[in-house]
């Protein structure tokens, strides 16, 4: 398989064009310019006059040691030890998303999220949203005071003003929210609904509407049930992507992954399959794959539904047969002899689509069993007729008073323009945005509520699972808690505090039954977090699903061919909602799929972008002037393998124009082009859309051909599953070296005297096969490390900062040089992710260039990198086989060129930096150091009490985030470790052998002995498929 | 959160006539119930520097009363339950201590929740403290002082002796150029009046030195230059290896604190201020409310105290604490470079290393220097030579019996790594 298996990064490497070959050879693409405008050569004079004053600078400041101040606390608070971290359980919550963690503050400060192990919702992993969510704190954007038409304000003269409004409107009050999952924050609602008889309505920026009506009419609640994706044998997905932008996927990651687990005693797992139009994180992740239009995605279910009914004696439905069915027959078998076992699931936003699926369901014995209809997740809950009434009566003048609770409907729903109008036909308009966005800037009355984590609060995510937020930090500005101002506005003197404390004991205390005092339960509560009541359930009867009905209904509107361009709008994993898009480090994060940052596009096929006569180069484009629901734009184009044909994708999140100066003027705001029709609002748009190539060219920060492997291509090894229960090696490739005695294993062969390990000997392994590509690791890595943001421009000049990459690679089992089969491959390939770091080589060869020792070996099996020593000749780099050095090109800290580098450059922003980390200097090379600052400390607390660190004491910041558990970092040493027993780890005279038969060296042949491990990506696929692809 | 401050002190005087009274409770070793083996006593040294000292001495009445024989003013029962909580034991009117609590204005002792055992060894180290002379821990410090002083005048005699060798032989070199000099002058006397000398003897014998002659050659300029350049050239090096080493800076701080009272007259163990000693990476600068715990009562009319009052925001005719409070912006002394990491605790707690090792004879201190340079040279220097402080710690027993199998030395820190680059930065 590996021989015949041809690996890329990008189209650009596929087609290997010119210019990505220019690119390839060099380490260090662009040179640092020094001269003033550009063009213009720097003259001698320039040099001397730099020279100069440099000189001069070093003597001055050298003359005087400055003064530094040492200012203790007044009153030392008793758990606070400057210097020693503290950690605290809260809940992150942006919008309607969510994730139990916990908050590592420092003097005070929060400068760090974790997930909360002890979630079992979810799951003790983070995403990359929750990890960048602590630098959000830090905008000196937020608001920092209440306003009154702009203008500073008291909070009396806002809550005079605001009651006397209120109780002049007669009820004609509207409270607008994204879904509520906090009991107390829906109680403070309540209470305002009560005192004026205001009506609330929630909506949700990617809507699960359809999917809540449909359960609603076949189970009599209105509802997203819980998903065990963990028990799951097959799951079918059109175009639900459960791992990327699903409420709680950092959960579904987990659930997801233990299934895709294998060892010596587990040799099964999980087969998905994912039907979509767009290459999401689900269908990157998916066994088989099958690009469709959302237009035929109705008649899609409806033959599976028939499929599987024909199987298990359901009632068939008339539905017209899908052109190529083969997956699909071979997606209902699986269903079929999994029953029990699987999951089907849709993002479809149109309910009759998501009846068909809950009727999919009921066939196959889901609930119950891997859906529990008597949990509901709370995550979604809006409701797209509600809104649009809402949204008409606002332009009617029917509402003379509306309250925006830390929602931005102008821009993130699909009517934001009509909420735009209507808000001044309101006689008074009141939001508690963090800032002046583009709702919040139209209203008369600005009461900024706290950050979440300034806030308390409760949250209630699924059916009897609790989850409490606790204030890390004082609140940074003058702001107050939203729920607070909703009481006080009631007419209820409430602190937010005992607010939630109240709701915690009605909701939970008073149903627990635990036998500790109210107070030592909510102690306990507030400890761990979180807090699960056993047996809370919805009671629910059915499911009751007319499916003839339904795909009348679908027959009607979806098309087996449709030739119309089609637009499909997503959530992506770095900016995701745009709730935090005027956060640096989520701007910079590469896409997973797309690896683009600081921009949307349209993801088109690449068959699509060469119709368009779009001319590619690296990292350079087109704009096309683009049309759909009205709304034209001119928008970038970005060819990804993998889009259906006849669709487009554009990422929503962007296009801010009031959020702050990180994310105004990136892209353009997709969700105008959503469509709204009889109250129900879609991201697919299948009429209507067009598309015209303007000739204008664009370029877009891709990351993904950074650092190639110069066609080195055994670094991916993967294999399919029956394979592996045969041979577990399957997949592994094993390189021989000429001697003159013969060839030999790489190992064997050496010129190097290899390191002798007496005490800790820290290694990493990542499965390959558990790692969904999500990112969150990137952004904790860059939490941890201090890692500067560099903006678009240097991302372009191949400089970004980021430590830790997640290589996606693209695949087909194509023969090489078989350009037709190729390029099929290309439309729909096989997607591997591969997180990629230092790999702290024993045989470095890094080490032996350095001119000045900067980069050397320690006795623990790090290769240590140390920036007070190193002059920047970046040797090391180009030496690197692995490209994981980074350069500080700039000074990326206190440079106004580097603003958006927001925690760097101002004071507030700098109170997110780990202390425990240095900021790097410009011209000296920095790399992953498998966060040797928490290796220490995990040895200092074992020494401390006199014992040998275990596992809980050291974790590396990439490997706790991770969701999916894909990374375990451990001292290999220690035969108890984690790492020692799943690689199996024999520790050798000189060296360390994994006996785990899928763990492997990336380019084991260079003899670098690295000490990261990885191990094969196994697919869930049929042998034959090759066959199969080849014939087709 | 203003704990209620003032009454602190009273109770430990409490502690000590307890101790007497009910001796033979459990213990069998002493007819006071009060065994006094080494290991107690040593753990309860360290309880009692760490949590009494500040307001009792063994001989001297400071805040609390003075606790020399103790154990047998009062019962072990009654000490017990005043040390964990004398406010209860006044409240329940137990006579004793009400006595007490009038007799030292009504402070309270705060209540420590230590275990039998521990108290046990308090007593203990309180009960051999009372049998020594009354001058003892002072000689003891002295003893300290001592050997750090030996140490450093050590270092000046030899350096001493160095700097004498050097005299001497400079002047028994000076000697011999001017008895050379004698000699050659005699000899060209006697030459001079010598009449059957032929020319070439003649010149050179009378040969003038040319001083301009040889002030202008090149090798003299030369020379001169090159000394000059070199000369300029080591002061600068050296200077520029001074750039940033502040070994003796002593600044002015905003209260004239004297580390030579609290540490060195009433021995307060560090860790009773430097919170963070033993636990964190910095030793922490104490808040001012550890000041309050003894100076709501002592020397409340000083005018630095009074600086705390300001700070702290206290106002002693009260005793109430208001809410503006300032806090004291201490001149820091000792500066790391923020690229170098530095634990407290890996050296103190791990290491067991002296505070003195590093700050100096900082008990002897009024204001504080900075003792040592503080370089990485020193840094290194001192992982070179120190032995890694092993005992009773599993942490270390592989690494020791490794370092055993191929090595007589002592297993020194730089034997396990200590002067690896990303020990310190990173």
């Amino acid at each position: 398989m590996k021989e015949t298996k041809k690996y890329w990064k990008g189209l650009e490497q596929l087609k290997n064009s010119d210019e990505f070959q220019k690119h390839a050879n060099k380490e260090f693409p662009e040179y640092l310019p020094i001269g003033g405008a550009e063009g213009e050569e720097p003259s001698r004079r320039d040099f001397l006059k730099l020279m100069g004053f440099g000189i001069a600078a070093v003597s001055l400041a050298a003359c005087e040691t400055p003064v530094k101040k040492a200012i203790p606390y007044v009153k030392k608070p008793v758990s606070v030890d400057p210097t020693m971290p503290n950690y605290y359980a809260s809940t992150f919550v942006s919008g309607s998303d969510y994730c139990s963690v916990l908050v590592k503050t420092r003097e005070g400060r929060p400068i760090k999220l974790e997930g909360n192990s002890l979630s079992t919702f979810s799951g003790g992993g983070t995403s990359s949203q929750v990890e960048a969510s602590v630098l959000s704190l830090y905008d000196q954007e937020r608001l920092q005071q209440p306003l009154i038409d702009g203008k500073k304000a008291s909070w009396d003269e806002i809550d005079s003003a605001v009651s006397k409004e209120l109780a002049a409107a007669n009820g004609k009050v509207a409270i607008v929210t994204n879904s509520i999952a906090s009991p107390a924050t829906q109680a403070s609602i309540d209470a305002l609904v009560a005192a004026y008889g205001a009506t609330h309505v929630a909506y949700d920026q990617s809507s699960f509407s359809g999917l809540l009506a449909a359960y609603e009419s076949a189970f009599g609640t209105r509802m997203l049930p819980s998903h065990d994706f963990s028990k799951a044998k097959t799951i079918v997905s059109f175009g639900a992507d459960f791992l990327g932008s699903w409420p709680n996927h950092t959960g579904n990651n987990k659930q997801f992954a233990q299934t895709r687990k294998l060892d010596s005693k587990k040799k099964e797992m999980s087969r998905l399959y994912a039907f979509e139009s767009n290459l999401s994180l689900t269908g990157a992740n998916a066994d088989y794959r099958t690009p469709i239009k959302p237009s035929q995605e109705g008649l899609y279910v409806a033959n599976l539904y028939n499929a599987v009914a024909a199987k298990l004696g359901g009632t068939k439905v008339k539905v017209a047969k899908v052109e190529d069915d083969v997956v699909l027959q071979k997606a209902a078998n699986d269903l079929v002899s999994a029953k029990g076992a699987s999951i089907v699931i849709s993002g479809s936003n149109d309910s009759e689509v998501q009846k068909l699926v809950i009727a999919i369901n009921q066939l196959l014995g889901s609930y119950g069993n891997t859906i529990d209809p008597s949990k509901s997740v709370n995550l979604r809950k809006g409701d797209d007729a509600a809104f649009a009434g809402f949204v008409k009566k606002l332009n009617s003048g029917a509402i003379s008073g509306v309250i925006f609770y830390n929602c931005n409907p102008v821009y993130d729903h699909a009517l934001g323009s009509q909420i735009a109008a209507g808000i001044k036909k309101a006689k008074f308009a009141v939001s508690t945005s963090d800032r002046s966005d583009e709702t919040s800037s139209l209203v008369k009355y600005q009461a900024p509520d706290h950050h979440y984590l300034e806030s308390w609060n409760d949250f209630e995510p699924v059916t009897g699972q609790f989850s409490l937020s606790q204030p890390a930090i004082k609140n940074i500005f003058d702001t107050r808690q939203a729920q607070e101002s909703f009481l006080k506005w009631a007419g209820q003197e409430v602190s937010a505090y005992d607010h939630v404390r109240a709701s915690w004991n009605k909701n939970v205390y008073e149903k627990s039954g635990e036998l500790a005092g109210a107070d030592g339960f909510w102690n306990k509560c507030l400890h761990d977090g979180v807090y699960e009541l056993k047996g809370a359930a919805l009671t629910v009867s059915g499911p009751d699903v007319d499916v003839t009905g339904a795909a009348a209904a679908i027959s009607k509107k979806y098309k087996v061919n449709s030739t119309e361009l089609e637009l499909i709008l997503y959530t992506n994993y770095s900016v995701g909602d745009g709730t935090q898009a005027n956060n640096p480090w989520l701007q910079e994060m590469p896409d997973p799929i797309t690896k683009a940052t600081w921009d949307n596009y349209l993801t088109v096929s690449p068959k699509q972008a060469e119709e368009w006569g779009i001319e590619l180069g690296d990292m350079s484009t087109q704009t096309v002037s683009f049309t759909a629901n009205g709304v034209t734009e001119e928008i970038p184009v970005l060819p990804q393998p993998g889009q259906a044909y006849g669709t487009v994708g554009l990422a929503v999140g962007y296009g801010r124009t009031k959020a702050g100066k990180v994310a105004n003027g990136v892209g353009v705001n997709a969700y105008q082009f959503a469509s709204v029709a009889n109250g129900s609002t879609s991201f697919a748009v299948t009429s209507g859309v067009s598309a015209t190539p303007t000739g204008n060219g664009y370029q877009i920060a891709q990351t993904q051909t950074h650092q190639t492997y110069m066609g080195r291509e055994t670094v991916i090894q993967e294999t399919v599953l029956n394979k592996y229960q045969k041979d577990p090696q399957a997949g592994r490739h094993f390189p021989k070296i000429a001697t003159s005695e013969g060839y030999k294993k790489p190992y064997a062969v050496s010129l190097w005297q290899g390191h002798e390990y007496n005490n800790h000997h820290w290694g990493m392994m990542i499965d390959l096969n558990s790692c969904t590509g999500c990112g969150s690791c990137t952004i904790a890595c860059q939490t941890e490390n201090n890692i500067p943001v560099v903006g678009k421009q240097e991302v372009l000049n191949r400089r970004e900062m980021h430590w830790l990459r997640i290589d996606r690679y693209y695949s087909s089992d194509a023969e090489e040089g078989d350009l037709k089969a190729m390029e099929k491959a290309a439309q729909n390939p096989e997607v591997t992710f591969q997180p990629m770091m230092c790999q702290q080589c024993n045989n470095a060869p890094c080490e032996t260039v350095c001119p000045v020792a900067a980069t050397t070996h320690s006795s623990e099996g790090l290769n240590q990198m140390t920036y007070n020593r190193c002059i920047g000749t970046r040797y090391c780099a180009n030496n690197c086989p692995y490209k994981v050095r980074r350069f500080n090109w700039f000074k990326y800290h206190d440079n106004k060129q580097f603003d958006k580098n927001m925690s760097m450059n101002n004071d507030l922003g700098k109170m997110v930096l780990n202390p425990d980390v240095t900021v790097r200097a410009r011209g000296v090379m920095e790399k992953c150091s498998f966060c040797v600052q928490r290796i220490q400390s995990g040895k200092l607390s074992a020494k401390k009490e006199g014992r040998r660190p275990t596992d809980e004491d050291v974790n590396v910041a990439c490997a706790a985030s991770c969701p999916s558990e894909a990374l375990v970092f451990g001292d290999m040493k220690n035969p108890e470790s984690r790492i020692s027993q799943m690689l199996q780890i024999k520790q050798n005279e000189k060296s360390v052998e994994a006996r785990e038969p899928r763990a492997y060296h990336v380019l084991e042949e260079l003899r670098v002995m690295p000490n990261v491990w990885y191990l094969t990506k196994v697919r869930n696929k049929d042998e034959e498929s090759k066959t199969e692809k080849a014939e087709a | 959160m203003s704990i209620a401050p003032r009454f602190v002190l009273t109770s430990v005087t409490y502690l000590l006539f307890l101790f007497i009274s009910f001796g033979s409770l459990a213990q069998d070793e002493a007819a006071d119930g009060i065994p006094t083996d080494d290991a107690l006593v040593s753990a309860g040294e360290s309880l009692f520097k760490a949590n009494c000292t500040q307001c009792h001495a063994i001989n001297e009445k400071v805040i609390g009363p003075a606790l020399k024989d103790v154990h047998e003013r009062r019962s072990k029962e009654w000490l017990i339950s005043w040390i964990r909580n004398s406010q209860k034991l006044i409240q329940s009117g137990d006579e004793t201590a009400v006595a007490l609590w009038e007799e030292y204005n009504k402070t309270a002792m705060p209540a420590y929740p230590f275990s039998d055992e521990e108290i046990t060894s308090l007593l203990s180290y309180v009960k051999v403290e009372s049998s020594k002379e009354p001058e003892a821990a002072p000689v003891a410090a002295d003893a300290g002082a001592g050997q750090t002083g030996t140490a450093a005048s050590g270092d000046s005699v030899s350096s001493g002796y160095v700097t004498a060798i050097l005299v001497v032989l400079i002047v028994v070199l000076v000697l011999i150029l001017v008895v050379l000099g004698l000699i050659v002058s005699v000899l060209t006397k006697y030459l001079k009046d010598q009449k059957d000398l032929d020319g070439a003897d003649e010149e050179i014998v009378n040969q003038r030195i040319n001083l301009q002659k040889v002030l202008t050659s090149d090798f003299v300029i030369g020379s001169v230059v090159f000394l000059f350049v070199a000369l300029l050239l080591k002061t600068a090096i050296d200077g520029a290896f001074t750039i940033g080493v502040q070994q003796g800076y002593q600044p002015t701080q905003p209260i004239a604190f004297s580390h030579k009272i609290h540490a060195g007259q009433y021995e307060i163990d560090c860790n009773y201020c430097h919170t963070g000693v033993r636990k964190s990476k910095a030793a922490n600068i104490p808040s001012a409310n550890i000041c309050m715990n003894c100076h709501t009562a002592i020397k409340t009319e000083s005018p630095e105290i009074q600086k705390i009052y300001a700070a702290i925001d206290y106002d002693p005719s009260t005793g109430e604490y208001g809410e503006n409070t300032k806090p004291i912006e201490w001149v820091r002394i000792h500066n790391l470079p923020d690229l170098a990491y530095f634990n407290h605790s890996q050296h103190v707690k791990v290491g067991g290393l002296e505070c003195q090792t590093c700050h100096g004879p900082i008990e002897e201190m009024d204001v504080v220097y900075q003792y040592s340079s503080l370089t990485m040279g020193w840094c290194i220097n001192c992982h070179r030579e120190t032995e890694v402080n092993t005992k009773d710690n599993e942490y270390y027993n592989k690494l020791v019996e490794l370092h055993a199998e191929h090595s007589k030395e002592p297993m020194k820190v730089e034997d396990i790594g200590g002067l690896e680059c990303s020990k310190c930065h990173y």
